[in-house]
């Protein structure tokens, strides 16, 4: 028999070679030399605005002072950017529905200490990382998996995030995909679902792939238990857009497959909930 | 895995069997009696019915169980008559046996049951011993009895001829009574039936041991059942202490009876000498005062059950102790129980009668961990729930465009729900749903240790498994699906009764789609075999009330096989698991979770966001470069120049991309000379060939280039662990096929060859080899279609995916890998020496060679040290005596010669002063790799018609050889789609032959050539694409004084292999008589030969000049080969070491696709191979 695991390289694929197309722009707050031109780069939606971003870095660099420079961070529309969460879903709760590419502000100065984690050096962004691909294991086999895996094992997790290595990366996250059959999936599946109209960062909590009854739980069980209100009757007007990876799965998608096959490479399964267009 | 069957008894007698891979109980419909017992094994089932006699019930083979009787006719010459069969007094009977005592007419052989069949008339044998004989049959001989000759002498006073004749056991998949014939010995009927013990000898074939205990307690014991003899000959009595109840027979040597008292009987000595052992030892109950009732033992484990309904597992039973050592109490209340293929347990209930299955039985935990029961419908059952669930299906919008066809199948189901409410207005799912709750098997994980020691978290910490959540007990699963299930039917049928509205299905589209996505799963998993709608109309033939689960009496797993990778759809057969088993469903069709409305969906957007996101953006910078990526390691490297030595090295292998955006690689080694530090490296794109070099003691493998080749000099490396090794060849192999631009499965025309390890390796013409992990020592391909052969005789076909094994998470394709296993033994020799002081000790002289050794006697081999052969296999047995010897053993496995190494033989003689006996101990492989099994029949070889790329024929000719030696010709295998299930074939058609076969090939237009196990040739006539099986052999004289050993055909080219490894081609074939005239003697030190579709021929030769120490196993091809010259005229040597098996017999390249830069034209005979992957090689013999 087949081992359990992903089974459709396609979207595996698909998911992580997926690309944002955005432009930089300097904001008109900072002091510079000369004028700085937009930068134009395609953001893989999978990793981490800080851990892409050095040659944005450099790019405004060349046109500021030293003096003027403190640590960079982003922001869309007045929105800082956090950038430990990943870049897909930022721009999927922020930025969705809008024209493309995606207009990115970029700072020196007047750092959001209340809204944005520092981010000194890759390193982490490494640690941030892989504690979220820990604390996904735990969920899903009581971190056996990952506890078994050996230091250069989690270092080719992340080198494989860092130099979008897919083939590298899958080789060793696939056993963090597995799952003994019988069970039917994980013991309980991570993910995280982000909303723009809240202040909760996210909502979190314990959810199992299979109810004690058997059967196999979807997306849309997981809305009905922690975010009612994303399901609409067929009557009513659609009120939020639930998305992944910049799509809308359909509700009766099964949580575990979306586990297995739209998680992050930090194997949360991101979700974000966003008010739909009102046209 | 081939399917096999779980077979039960219900309550009221009615046999049932339940594959591996179904999910219902098939009903037992041919017997028109009530049994009381069954026990079944793989070939067959024994079983008692209430009428007392007991039934045999042989499962059909493509392969007929057929007997061969023999006579002789004897003549004697005299002046008058010349020869007559007018014989001397003194002489034997004119009709007699092949020792001439017994007096044998034809007319004396009677059909010994009325359970066969005569196959055709008598017919005279014109092979003597592998050669033809003149016709008629006779051979010669000075006198009776002396030795015959095929050759009439002037000395020949008599004469004899063999008369052959066939008889076929022709009570297949039927109950057939055994007639009790000896009805003064046994006048009580029988109560107790047992089948086992074939494990025990292997001689003769397929031999049986079968116990059965009477009403008055006594045990009988059938003699003589083996393969040619299903039915056995007559009951035996064996003697016993006391009053016999029960009594159980493992695969093994285990028997164990239990007494009126409530006691065990264990019986001793039970071997391969005598299967009925030679007497008993008593074994008291596991609990005082409460006796056991019933028993089972498997190979090394024994259960049992007392009266109180409790369950005991006997620890430390093996075959040398088989009393054990103590009882440990179990969770659960059985019954009966019964132990099956690899110790796996089945009980049946006290409380709810329900089948339960011992989850997670291995050898390292025999006990297992919990009881599950086995919850699927039976057939009668099954077709109503399945008949309303799938109109449940269509009714939903996920075949939308399929509703007409649909709406016929619920049609079909309108007339199902008559029958179904005629049995009364019930649930229509009537299975364990609304049983009493088992309240027996509580506890989800019972293994022992949990009894003993109530520490859970250490008993979960020696778990290998994550064990399954303690919070959900299991045991309600089932139900509450069944439940869930139910339900949506119920919602339907109102509507189904009120059937006459066609339009229900419109009418009830929205409610049923509310019920799919409350279960989606389980209907996709309910309906994915729609056929299962047409076998509604068995209902009405149930005459109990549908609404109670089965009640089951007696189960028996002796013929079923369940491994801990086996996945049984037998427990939830709901929703949970529907959907993981559909997804992982090995079906060649799509599943119905592929074709889900979701998964299209999320398709659909995934590639509208990249074309949203993405197309007009492409000439954004990438944020993150695609930079080099660098594996490195340590290694050894085999020095290229003198002293060569084993020197350690720095390997590093840098991967970029390339010019043309695809990627490519250099491989750098980094050594040091003289205190310098020096480095060579090689372009991973002029690599042409990877390759795992067989090496006792280091895990080598060598890298070759056309130059390396050239010079016969690959660059050799040592990886310091196999692992390490597979790691390396699988990165190596995907970069080189990365640099090629090579993707995907092996085209049509690659060339396949098969390592000594048992590694397959795909050479595709023009580029490069690409290793596919899988032990396979014989594959043929034609057409795209490839089929391979395992070490344990399994057959396997291409599914045309690529990886898996060392491949995974590297670059397999996920469609089309299955997990396979092979199974293959390991042999080491035990040595003595004779002395006259102690007679044969393990003291040999100091020039001996070890006590324990490999076969050649170089290699130190003891049974602590041996190893399986490499870390994918496991040990599944432990070290058994082999007896099955080529040469014969005497009773105690030893072989006898005159010193080491010798030839051996089976009987001591005074001149023989050393002696040997071979061990065997099993191992196991389980990988993946794209390869599906085609059960049921072992094979050990196989031939495809060989064909040009352009032709096209649908039906591709295949035949094969049998483990048994049988030959089987494949129908319906096509070619239509490479790597598709058309590739699979349907059936085995058997083709009659007087002896065993080892070696077949067809050619090219449907020559098919076969050698006999006795080493002659034979040519088959009249085969053609009409008449796929031909219709009668043509016996060919083997080359003087040699036994063929293996036969190649290509396009008119005929080659054989003898068994001293020399090369003959066959002269004189011509379509008018393509039997040929003579062999012509070719080369010698050849291993294998292959012709190719174009009559290229490439052989595996030992010994090849030249070549190093790589000299075992090289590849060669033949030179010069010409349409009007097929003999060529030299040999290029090539890739040396370790290959054991090649195939080109799909490389039916016509013209060079690139013109090769002129090392060919000065080549001279010696020229080293370029590669095998080289195109002139195969374009040059035809095209010039």
């Amino acid at each position: 028999r087949k081992v359990i695991m992903a089974d459709d390289k396609d979207v595996l694929r698909d998911v992580w070679f997926g690309r944002i197309p955005a432009c930089f722009t300097l904001s008109p707050e900072e002091t510079t030399e000369r004028e700085a031109e937009p930068y134009y780069l395609l953001l893989p939606r999978v990793s981490y605005l800080t851990l892409v971003t050095d040659k944005v870095k450099k790019h405004f660099l060349r046109v500021m002072k030293t003096e003027d420079v403190e640590e960079m961070w982003f922001e869309y529309e007045g929105t800082p950017l956090k950038w430990h969460y990943p870049i897909g879903v930022l721009f999927d709760l922020h930025a969705s529905n809008t024209a493309l590419p995606w207009n990115v502000t970029v700072h020196f100065k007047n750092f959001p200490e209340r809204d944005l984690l520092h981010c000194s050096s890759n390193s982490v962004i490494e640690a941030h990382f892989m504690s979220c691909i820990k604390e996904a294991d735990a969920l899903k086999h009581k971190s056996q998996v990952i506890n078994d895996m050996q230091k250069k094992d989690h270092k080719q997790l992340w080198m494989g995030l860092q130099n979008d290595k897919f083939d590298q990366f899958w080789a060793m996250n696939r056993k963090l995909m597995e799952y003994p059959t019988e069970e039917g999936g994980f013991r309980y599946i991570p993910f995280r679902i982000y909303q723009t109209t809240s202040d909760r960062p996210f909502i979190q909590k314990l959810f199992r792939p299979v109810s004690p009854e058997g059967h196999t739980l979807t997306l849309g069980d997981l809305l009905k238990e922690l975010f009612p209100a994303a399901i609409c009757a067929e009557d009513e007007p659609k009120r939020f857009q639930v998305m992944i990876h910049g799509i809308e799965p359909l509700l009766e998608t099964p949580i575990q497959w979306l586990s297995e096959h739209l998680s992050h490479p930090d194997n949360f399964l991101h979700i974000s909930i966003i008010p739909a267009p009102s046209d | 895995m081939p399917s096999s069957l779980l077979w039960a008894v219900d309550v009221y007698g009615r046999v049932y069997s339940l594959s591996t891979a179904g999910q219902q109980w098939e009903h037992c419909r041919d017997a028109h009696l009530e049994f009381k017992r069954v026990t079944a094994v793989q070939q067959c089932c024994w079983s008692i019915a209430c009428d007392h006699n007991i039934y045999l019930y042989v499962h059909a083979s493509e392969v007929p169980i057929r007997y061969q009787e023999e006579t002789y006719e004897n003549q004697r010459w005299n002046p008058v008559d010349g020869f007559s069969d007018r014989l001397l007094p003194s002489d034997r009977w004119q009709w007699s046996d092949i020792t001439g005592l017994k007096h044998q007419p034809l007319g004396d052989f009677q059909l010994p049951s009325e359970n066969w069949e005569w196959e055709a008339d008598w017919y005279i044998d014109e092979n003597f011993g592998g050669e033809p004989t003149e016709k008629g049959g006779w051979t010669y001989a000075i006198d009776f009895p002396a030795t015959y000759t095929k050759d009439k002498k002037w000395n020949s006073c008599v004469r004899r001829r063999r008369w052959i004749r066939y008889r076929r056991y022709k009570a297949q998949d039927t109950w057939v009574k055994i007639p009790s014939e000896q009805t003064e010995s046994l006048p009580d009927p029988f109560n107790d039936i047992t089948c086992g013990g074939w494990e025990i000898t292997e001689e003769p074939r397929g031999c049986l041991a079968l116990w059965a205990v009477s009403l008055q307690g006594k045990v009988w014991f059938r003699c003589d059942i083996n393969h040619h003899n299903p039915e056995g000959s007559v009951w035996e009595e064996v003697p016993v202490p006391g009053e016999v109840v029960q009594i159980s027979c493992g695969p093994g040597d285990l028997v164990w009876a239990v007494l009126w008292e409530g006691h065990l009987l264990v019986r001793e000595g039970v071997g391969r000498d005598c299967l009925k052992g030679s007497s008993w030892v008593t074994v008291e109950s596991p609990s005082p005062g409460v006796g056991v009732v019933h028993v089972a033992v498997g190979v090394n484990v024994v259960w049992a059950v007392t009266k109180d309904h409790k369950v005991w597992f006997r620890r430390g039973v093996n075959s040398h102790n088989p009393c054990g050592s103590g009882w440990i109490g179990m969770v659960g209340e059985m019954v009966m129980i019964n132990v099956g293929l690899s110790d796996q347990v089945w009980a049946i209930g006290f409380e709810d009668r329900a089948v339960y299955f011992r989850q997670g039985v291995t050898a390292s935990e025999l006990s297992g961990k919990a009881w599950k029961v086995v919850s699927v419908p039976r057939d009668s059952e099954r077709s109503h729930s399945s008949a309303s669930a799938s109109s449940l299906q269509s009714a939903g919008c996920f075949f939308g465009g399929e509703v007409r066809l649909q709406s016929q199948a619920s049609m079909l189901s309108d007339a199902d729900a008559e029958t179904e409410r005629a049995g009364g207005e019930v649930v229509p799912t009537p299975e364990i749903g609304d049983a009493p709750k088992p309240r027996i098997p509580k506890v989800t994980s019972d293994s022992f240790i949990s009894e003993l020691v109530s520490d859970r978290e250490g008993q979960i910490s020696r778990c290998d498994v994550p064990p399954a959540g303690p919070s959900i007990p299991e045991e309600d699963h089932p139900e509450k699906e069944l439940e869930d299930r139910a339900s949506p039917a119920q919602v339907l049928s109102p509507s189904q009764s009120g059937g006459v509205d066609p339009q229900w299905s419109n009418v009830d589209l929205e409610e049923a789609q509310t019920h799919l996505t409350s279960g989606p799963g389980g209907d996709a998993a309910e309906t994915s075999s729609l056929s299962s709608v047409a076998t509604y109309n068995l209902a009405l033939e149930e005459p109990y009330g549908l609404d109670e689960p089965p009640k089951w009496a007696w189960v028996s797993g002796g013929g079923c096989l369940v491994e801990c990778h086996t996945q049984l759809n037998w427990f939830n057969s709901s929703t949970s698991t529907a959907l993981n088993s559909s997804m992982q469903a090995m079906s060649l069709s799509i599943t119905p979770a592929q074709t889900a409305a979701w998964r299209k969906q999320i398709f659909e957007q995934l590639s509208e966001r990249s074309k949203r996101e993405m197309e007009n953006f492409m000439h954004y910078e990438q944020a993150i470069e695609q930079s080099v990526w660098v594996k490195k390691g340590t290694m050894q490297w085999w020095r290229d120049w003198k002293p060569h030595k084993w020197v350690d090295v720095q390997f590093a292998l840098e991967q970029f991309s390339g010019v043309e955006g695809n990627k490519d690689g250099i491989l750098f080694i980094y050594y040091t000379f003289n205190d310098e530090k020096k480095y060579l490296h090689m372009f991973i794109n002029e690599v042409t060939i990877l390759v795992p070099v067989l090496n006792d003691s280091k895990h080598t493998f060598a890298i070759y280039t056309a130059e390396r080749t050239k010079q016969r000099w690959p660059m050799r490396l040592a990886a310091a662990t196999e692992l390490e090794m597979h790691d390396w060849l699988a990165l190596l192999s995907v970069s080189c096929c990365d640099s090629r631009g090579i993707q995907g499965p092996p085209s049509k025309q690659a060339i396949w060859s098969v390592t000594c390890k048992g590694d397959i390796f795909v050479s595709e013409p023009t580029k490069e080899l690409e290793a596919s992990p899988y032990p396979t020592p014989c594959a043929q391909i034609s057409l795209g279609v490839v089929w391979g052969i395992g070490y344990d005789h399994t057959a396997w076909v291409h599914t045309g995916g690529y990886g898996g094994g060392f491949f995974q998470g590297l670059a397999s394709s996920t469609d089309n890998i299955y997990t396979q296993t092979d199974v293959k033994s390991v042999y080491i020799y035990e040595n003595q020496r004779w002395n006259p002081v102690t007679g044969y000790t393990n003291r040999g002289l100091p020039t001996d060679r070890y006590m324990w050794s490999n076969a050649s006697g170089l290699k130190e081999c003891t049974k602590n040290n041996t190893k399986p052969p490499s870390p994918n296999w496991t040990w599944v047995s432990d070290w058994t005596i082999d007896y099955a010897v080529p040469g014969g053993t005497d009773r105690e496995g030893w072989q006898y010669a005159a010193d080491f190494p010798a030839s051996y033989h089976g009987n001591k003689t005074l001149k023989d002063f050393v002696r040997r006996r071979r061990w065997a101990r099993k191992c196991k492989l389980t990988t993946t790799g794209p390869w599906q099994e085609v059960p049921p029949i072992p094979l050990s070889d196989i031939t495809i018609l060989p064909c040009g790329p352009k032709s096209t024929v649908e039906q591709v000719s295949l035949w094969a050889i049998s483990n048994k030696g049988d030959i089987l010709c494949r129908l319906g295998v096509t070619s239509l789609t490479p790597g598709s299930s058309s590739n699979y074939g349907s059936s085995w058609l058997h083709v009659g032959t007087d002896q065993p076969f080892k070696s077949i090939s067809i050619g090219a237009v449907h020559q098919v050539w076969a050698i006999a196990k006795d080493g002659s040739a034979f040519y088959r006539g009249s085969v053609s694409a009409q008449n796929p099986a031909g219709d009668c052999w043509y016996h060919i004289p083997s080359p003087t004084g040699q036994k063929l050993k293996q036969v190649s055909v290509g396009r008119t080219s005929v080659y054989t292999v003898d068994e001293n490894g020399n090369l003959w081609y066959r002269h004189g074939v011509t379509p008018s008589y393509p039997q040929g005239s003579s062999w012509e003697h070719i080369s010698n030190n050849v291993r294998k030969v292959s012709v190719g579709p174009l009559d290229q021929v490439w052989v595996i030769a030992d010994k090849v000049q030249g070549s190093h120490s790589l000299s075992c196993g090289t590849v060669c091809r033949r030179l010069g080969v010409l349409p009007m010259e097929p003999k060529g005229h030299s040999w290029d040597y090539g890739i040396g070491g370790g290959w054991d098996h090649i195939t080109v017999r799909g490389n039916a390249m016509e013209a060079p696709r690139i013109v090769m830069p002129s090392l060919t034209d000065n080549q001279t005979a010696t020229r080293p191979l370029q590669t095998s992957n080289q195109p002139e090689m195969n374009g040059n013999p035809v095209g010039c």
